[in-house]
């Protein structure tokens, strides 16, 4: 029910949301869960296992209740805690983990099956027959158990990523936050102020105690006014600080749109930021811990400051009745306010014997709740009084307090473990804190508001002078300075079954059944029961476990210790992690100078890293891919072909020592290349594994252009640079990458010379003899284009690759395309580049694929013994240089319209399809329109010796089995006499 | 003089331009540049070669100046790149062999790189979403290599704005993420 007064709500606006299936009324300023108080709704969920009804535990983050489908389509969200879901018009939200509906639910009969549902019943029940375990148990245990089901719809929204710089990150907006951020905001320093809630202010805007003359709600909202003026602040509110990694790095994310019904035109829903800071200020307060005793999940009972933060904050009473149960002085404060508010209190049950008295209720000191009523919402609570009766009491109400738990989790992250304190009974930072990080306020152990407040001023100005910066402590506002005063109360003995963990439904009979078999360290009875595994990450059941396991054992809570705290601190959406990453933005794009071009073409694209290439060019009556790539095989062999070659890496190389460099890089011979000439290089990694190949040309004595693969050009860079700085730093040798610099085309075929010279300015005679093959000229083309020209050939035609600057690399292919016309110029994509370097028996990505020796590749006469160069003597090896070495051969089917599949392999016709007969496998494999014939390439153990050969290639994973002839690797033109015509 | 039309990164005939809220996104294709690279022991006499062309000392570590007519920004150890508009400078790589003669490794990277030029008030706000660079707190003049949504770019500030270059084949990427940015970010 709604209060008639308070509350920090805007009730001149009155917003419609539903939730299963019905429409409610709520204010701005509401949670899903306080607006579903005010409703008179409690029950707002379903247990993990036992689907038992589940009204809010608490009025925070750390909710481990009142989950439910926030949204719906793609925007689906489960999981979501009503206690932390802003209010706003239109919202939809439907109960899960219930069927029929939230008030019928079919699997509560888990719950009548408890008594054998117990911890590791799984581990124990469905262990036979093993075929049973993916097909019949999984199934049906992931059916049963389960919270929210995720929509399997792509998410409409966007989400971004960030990085933000500060001198101090203040981790919390309540009192010891803000007087942090006050007292560094007015020193100047650079500061963030991050929290959770919407509203900044923390428990302040739960409570009713004053700072100085007006209520801490106010004073949080006046001291917020001045910091939002400050310029050098930064106010993050709906900012969760989930993690706190290396060097004072954290990650945040700020839910930029979750409180409007869709995110605006442009804006991210959320943002995921890396805070890098120069110090931290952890102020994220406490949690409070409820007590175990039989039945206390029903809808209605909660922690004592939660129904204070929902009386107070947002003026919902669960009921008009309420009671309180609690060990120590706090619990009274819930009953205080609640009797101030109107609310009517039908007992204060304190566990001390004792206990302060109380106005306004009658005080049940050294007494216990031993049993609860009430289907669906909380009806009555039994009460065990100090004199041994029993007594019921009606209420639909329970506040429950254990004891506050210190925030400890972001101490945690880089393995900090923290100290057990008596004086408040719980775990307080210790150890290894984050580099930088300090802590004030509750999270530090400071449970009064004055102490909160001076903590927070006192730490922020140490954090300051650490880095420099000198701060004057702000003055002290008056406020409430009251001791803790708790006596630890965990658990009531009794048979009955007592709720620990509330999302993964752990009892305290759990807890003893793991200690009796033997689980007993904390993060044994962690997996064993599942403890805290759940979306909460146990914050309000961690402690009553590990304090049950302590009591089992005989030893203290400290001895006992606590599970390791991890990122992240509440759930992050996967969304929020990837950021603008994502679909067709999930890495960049790169495309090619003639790009533009090809897309008017028509052309098929594919992406090769990052680039996109032209696969081929369709035309109209071609039915399939391969009658395109037959056709471009055909015309640029018969005529003239061009292709973008462009993403082939390239690099510069200059220095005195360039020839030198490239001498020990690859692993032939460069020193003696002419200028104006082109060499086919092989590079092997320093295990004698070839590397990559690709060619340079030396443009002058101490300048050569390396080309590489295009799947390599950054690795080879890298190879290259480190040789150039960490092994050889005395070599006059500078490398740059222009791979981007240059548009390069390769113009292939008998009438590519033809073409060429009606490109090539006149100045330039690139005819056979002054122009020869493997030569190489920076020259100009078009009147005065200037260009670089390399008589190269990947085909084995007649060949030649031509680079203009970037700039004209769309300008030219249209030349060449215009002034080709006559000789039908033909351009191919990577699908015909392929087929032709097989056809010529290229090694490519396939065979250079990190397992392959020069020798394997037919070039080990290549790795030069005149000169040392990485990898030649590992290349040497004995075990690399076997008689059956692998050697690269060609392969033609028997019947040549039979394909041979890649990856198949070789084996001697007769013998049995397994791998003590393997003698090779293919590699690349397509069909020559050159030959009218499937052809492949292939690694064969002693292949050399093979030629002739009948041989199978096998295929278990498509059940091909292929005859086939071992044949040279070149197809086409073995002895070269076209591409030097 | 040749006919070869030029084409901008991000493909067309004229530099696009944005402007969302206060910030304007601008491809700036009127950029010749080459890098200048010490040759081993000649460093000072490179730097020298380069003081008498640039009119300014060469830049130190992370730093960008401009002189009268060119300017540059320190990309490694001695080792520059320097800017000029292309239409007054295409050649700007031959020129610079010429000035340094053997003292330096010259390479012409004017097509390697597309810049944008941004300018506004709140670049940092903008930029804290792409790159972990500190703008607000980096002087005018500085010059830094970062990654920008995968990609390795120059962040250049300036007193009037940001010059950043992208990789030119991945300049619509960049593009994208720009835009993307500067509308969560500034509208």
């Amino acid at each position: 029910m709604r209060l008639r007064t308070g509350g920090q709500i805007d009730r001149s606006t009155q917003i419609s949301f539903r939730f299963d299936n019905r429409w409610y009324k709520g204010h701005p300023g509401d949670t899903l869960a306080s607006a579903l108080l005010a409703n008179g709704v409690r029950l707002m969920g379903r247990s993990f296992k036992y689907h038992r009804p589940r009204g809010p535990l608490t009025a925070g983050s750390d909710e481990p209740n009142a989950l439910v489908e926030l949204r719906s389509g793609g925007r689906q969200e489960p999981n979501t805690r009503a206690t932390v879901i802003e209010l706003f018009d239109g919202l939809r939200a439907q109960p899960q983990n219930a069927w029929p509906s939230l008030s019928f639910d079919a699997l509560a009969i888990n719950d009548r099956l408890s008594p054998v549902l117990t911890a590791g019943f799984y581990y124990k029940t469905f262990m036979w027959p093993a075929a049973f375990w993916e097909k019949l148990y999984e199934p049906i245990i992931r059916r049963a158990a389960g919270l929210g089901s995720i929509t399997t719809k792509p998410d409409p929204d966007a989400y971004d990523k960030g990085f933000l710089h500060c001198d101090l990150l203040i981790i919390g907006a309540g009192p010891s936050g803000l007087m942090a951020a006050l007292t560094a905001g007015r020193a100047g320093a650079r500061v963030i102020l991050a929290d959770e809630d919407f509203r900044m202010g923390g428990r302040l805007n739960a409570e009713t105690f004053a700072i100085s003359d007006r209520a801490g709600s106010d004073w949080a909202a006046q001291t917020l006014a001045e910091l939002a003026t400050l310029p050098n602040l930064r106010l993050m509110p709906r900012t969760t600080v989930f993690g706190a990694f290396d060097h004072g790095i954290y990650g945040a994310v700020e839910r930029v749109s979750d409180h409007l019904p869709t995110p605006p035109m442009g804006k991210p829903r959320q943002t995921l930021w890396r805070i890098y800071t120069k110090r931290t200020l952890l102020c994220a307060g406490a949690l409070e811990r409820p007590i175990a005793f039989a039945k206390n999940d029903r809808p209605g009972i909660m922690t004592a400051s939660a129904l204070r933060a929902y009386v107070n904050r947002w003026a919902a009473a669960p009921a008009d009745t309420a009671a309180v149960f609690t060990n120590n002085d706090d619990g009274h404060r819930t009953a205080a306010d609640l009797i101030a508010k109107g609310v009517k209190v039908a007992a204060l049950i304190d566990t001390r014997p004792d206990a302060p008295t109380i106005a306004g209720t009658e005080l049940l000191a050294g007494a216990q709740v031993i049993d609860t009523s009430g289907r669906l919402g909380l009806t009555g609570i039994t009460v065990k009084l100090a004199n041994g009766e029993t007594r019921k009491i009606k209420t639909g109400a329970l506040g429950v307090s254990g004891g506050w738990n210190p925030t400890v989790a972001l101490t945690c992250h880089q393995r900090g473990r923290p100290a057990w304190d008596d004086s408040i009974a719980a775990f307080t930072p210790a150890g290894d804190l984050p580099p930088g990080m300090t802590v004030a306020g509750a999270a530090e152990g400071q449970f009064s508001t004055h102490a909160a407040l001076a903590g927070g001023a006192a730490k922020a100005a140490q954090a300051l002078d650490d880095l420099g910066i000198t701060a004057r402590t702000p003055d002290l506002p008056q406020a409430e300075d009251a001791p803790t005063k708790i006596t630890p109360f965990w658990h009531v003995k009794g048979d009955k079954r007592a709720w620990l963990d509330f999302q993964n439904d752990v009892t305290v009979k759990d807890v003893k059944l793991a200690h009796q078999e033997g689980f007993r360290a904390v993060e044994h009875l962690k997996r064993y029961t599942t403890l805290g595994m759940a979306t909460d990450q146990g914050k309000t059941s961690n402690m009553g476990g590990l304090a049950v396991m302590a009591e089992l054992t005989g030893a203290t809570i400290a001895q006992t210790g606590t599970t390791m705290f991890r990122p992240p601190y509440t759930p992050v959406a996967m969304g929020a992690l990837a950021g603008r990453s994502t679909g067709p933005d999930f890495r960049p794009t790169r495309l090619t100078p003639s790009h533009h071009w090809a897309k008017e073409q028509g052309a098929e694209f594919v992406e090769v890293g990052m680039w996109l290439r032209a696969q081929w060019f369709p035309r109209p009556g071609e039915k399939t891919w391969r009658d395109t790539v037959d056709r471009e095989v055909r015309a640029t062999r018969a005529s003239v072909g061009v292709c973008d070659v462009t993403t082939l890496g390239k690099i510069d190389v200059q220095g005195r020592d360039a020839a030198a460099f490239l001498n020990r890089i690859y692993c032939n011979g460069f020193a003696k290349l002419a200028v104006g000439r082109v060499r086919y290089g092989l590079m092997l990694r320093e295990d004698g594994i070839a590397f990559d190949d690709g060619t340079a040309a030396r443009l002058a004595e101490d300048h050569f252009v390396v080309t590489t693969t295009t799947a390599n050009a950054v690795a080879v860079y890298r190879h290259m640079e480190f040789a150039r700085q960490c092994l050889w730093p005395d070599m006059d040798v500078q490398l740059i990458s222009t791979t981007e610099a240059w548009a390069q085309y390769a113009i292939a075929g008998p009438n590519a010379r033809k073409l060429l010279q009606k490109l090539v300015d006149p100045a330039f005679d690139i005819s056979n003899d002054a122009f020869p093959f493997m030569a190489c000229a920076e020259l100009t083309i078009c009147n005065g284009c200037p260009a670089r020209l390399f008589r190269i050939s990947f085909s084995g035609e007649l060949a030649y690759e031509l680079a203009v600057p970037t700039r004209y690399g769309d300008a030219l292919i249209r030349r060449i395309m215009a002034e080709g016309t006559e000789f039908g110029v033909t351009p191919y994509g990577t699908e015909a580049l392929g087929v032709m370097r097989i056809e010529k028996g290229h090694a490519a990505g396939n065979e250079l694929n990190g397992q392959t020796t020069a020798l394997n590749l037919g070039m080990g006469r290549m790795v030069s013994d005149k000169k040392d160069s990485i990898g030649a003597v590992l290349s040497r090896r004995e075990g690399l240089n076997t008689p059956d070495a692998l050697k690269l051969v060609g392969l033609r089917p028997k019947d040549p319209q039979t394909r041979i599949p890649a990856g198949a392999h070789l084996l001697e016709t007769g013998t049995r399809t397994i791998a003590a007969h393997d003698l090779g496998y293919v590699t690349s494999a397509c069909y020559s329109p050159t030959l009218d014939s499937y052809i492949a390439l292939g690694f064969l153990k002693a292949g050399d010796t093979r030629m002739g050969q009948t041989l199978r290639a096998a295929s278990p994973l498509t059940g091909e089995d292929v005859p086939i002839e071992v044949t040279s690797p070149h197809f086409v033109d073995p002895e070269g006499e076209r591409l030097r015509a | 003089m040749h006919d070869l039309t030029p084409l901008t990164a991000l493909g067309a005939s004229k530099p696009r331009s944005d402007t969302i809220g206060p910030v304007t996104i601008s491809e700036a294709p009127d950029v010749a540049l080459a890098s200048v690279t010490a040759r081993l022991g000649q460093e000072a006499a490179c730097q020298d070669a380069l003081r008498a062309l640039l009119g300014i000392p060469a830049p130190d570590i992370a730093a960008y100046a401009s002189g009268p007519q060119l300017s540059a920004f320190w990309i490694g150890p001695d080792s520059w790149m320097i800017m000029a508009p292309y239409d007054t400078h295409p050649g700007l790589a031959n020129r610079l062999t010429s000035v340094c003669k053997d003292t330096a490794s010259v390479t012409d990277q004017t097509g390697a790189w597309a810049r944008f030029d941004l300018t506004g008030p709140d670049l940092p706000r903008l930029m804290e979403r792409l790159c972990n660079l500190d703008l607000a707190h980096m002087p005018p003049g500085r010059a830094r290599r970062s990654v920008i949504d995968h990609l390795g770019c120059y962040v250049i500030k300036h007193q009037d704005g940001i010059l950043l270059f992208a990789p030119r084949s991945a300049a619509q990427s960049l593009h994208h993420a720009l835009l993307t940015a500067a509308q969560a970010a500034l509208r």
